[in-house]
């Protein structure tokens, strides 16, 4: 048995797994945060949310970057023939 | 195993060119984007229609959104900046037709895009500053920050095509492999939320756009210039 696919797809459910749990926390924060504002401050809510968004979109491109790197291991393996 | 999401599959062949599907995309956008403009803007008028007015909102909100984000004049920026906005927003939405899968879930559309940023950066920086002003940016708060200035430029472009790539494959990609357990209603929320993610991530494309084109113009030189109402602003 070749042991260069078990590698590759264990490399990529790790890369998945512990990649998504520092913008899963990241992402925990800033909401924490944006509510706490939010509360404290309703008319600029507006600003806020469009600034939250934006933010999480920058914290989950982490995530997104270790998904990429589980697919190119699955996909465009370059040691896989 | 659902098909490979790097895998570009050939419609027909020019001569010795192969047409992909996100190149029959690319140019199905732009000419519903061409053609829906020509014919909202064939006749404007003082006294605008419901569909000029419909569009003048379109307009102003991005140009608002170009003066928040550089605060610059929006003129000169807003139209790149709009395009850019409307074809990947476009491209982006154009997975709620049937059997079209949005170009943007294609590396190589995205690093087109990115390009395309890179590219007016520097384009816009050489305009405003000059050559010597614009190259003197990359050495901002001290020379020695030029060498990491240089990899910035290069690593921001290429997190850029990374960012809208995957945000918008992961949602292809995730709704395919649902659609292949469930069939019925089950993968709808998740369009929804695709839905919502292409939106959002057209949106950051064009701010980041903003923000590298802003920061290509370089800081200290802005802040003399006379805002929109002809104060000036504080950056």
């Amino acid at each position: 048995m070749n042991l260069l696919p078990i590698v590759s797809i264990l490399g990529a459910a790790l890369a998945v797994s512990f990649g998504a749990i520092g913008p899963a926390l990241g992402e925990g924060r800033a909401v924490a945060a944006a509510m706490d504002a939010i509360a404290r401050q309703p008319e600029s809510a507006n600003t806020l949310s469009r600034t939250l968004f934006v933010g999480l979109a920058m914290i989950e491109t982490m995530a997104i970057y270790c998904l990429v790197i589980a697919l190119l291991l699955l996909f465009a393996n370059p040691f896989v023939h | 195993m659902t098909a490979s999401p790097l895998a570009l599959a050939v419609v027909f062949r020019l001569g010795p060119i192969a047409v992909t599907t996100p190149v029959v995309g690319t140019w199905g956008i732009m000419l519903l984007l061409a053609g829906g403009s020509w014919l909202l803007t064939r006749h404007v008028s003082v006294h605008p229609s419901r569909k000029q007015a419909a569009l003048e909102v379109l307009v102003e909100a991005i140009e608002a959104q170009i003066r928040d984000t550089m605060r610059a004049e929006p003129q000169p920026y807003l139209p790149l900046i709009g395009t850019l906005f409307l074809f990947i927003f476009t491209a982006n939405w154009s997975s709620l037709v049937p059997g079209v899968e949005p170009p943007t879930a294609h590396l190589e559309t995205d690093a087109a895009l990115a390009l395309i940023v890179f590219v007016a950066v520097a384009w816009f920086g050489i305009r405003f500053r000059g050559v010597r002003g614009y190259l003197s940016t990359f050495a901002e708060p001290s020379f020695l920050m030029v060498p990491l200035n240089l990899v910035e430029t290069i690593t921001r472009t290429f997190s850029l095509v990374v960012r809208l790539f995957g945000n918008v494959m992961s949602g292809v990609f995730v709704i395919g492999i649902v659609l292949s357990l469930v069939g019925l209603l089950v993968p709808v929320p998740l369009m929804a939320l695709d839905l919502l993610t292409g939106a959002v991530q057209a949106y950051i494309f064009s701010v980041l756009a903003m923000v590298f084109i802003a920061g290509g113009l370089g800081g200290e030189l802005r802040e003399r210039r006379p805002g929109p109402e002809g104060k000036v602003t504080p950056s």
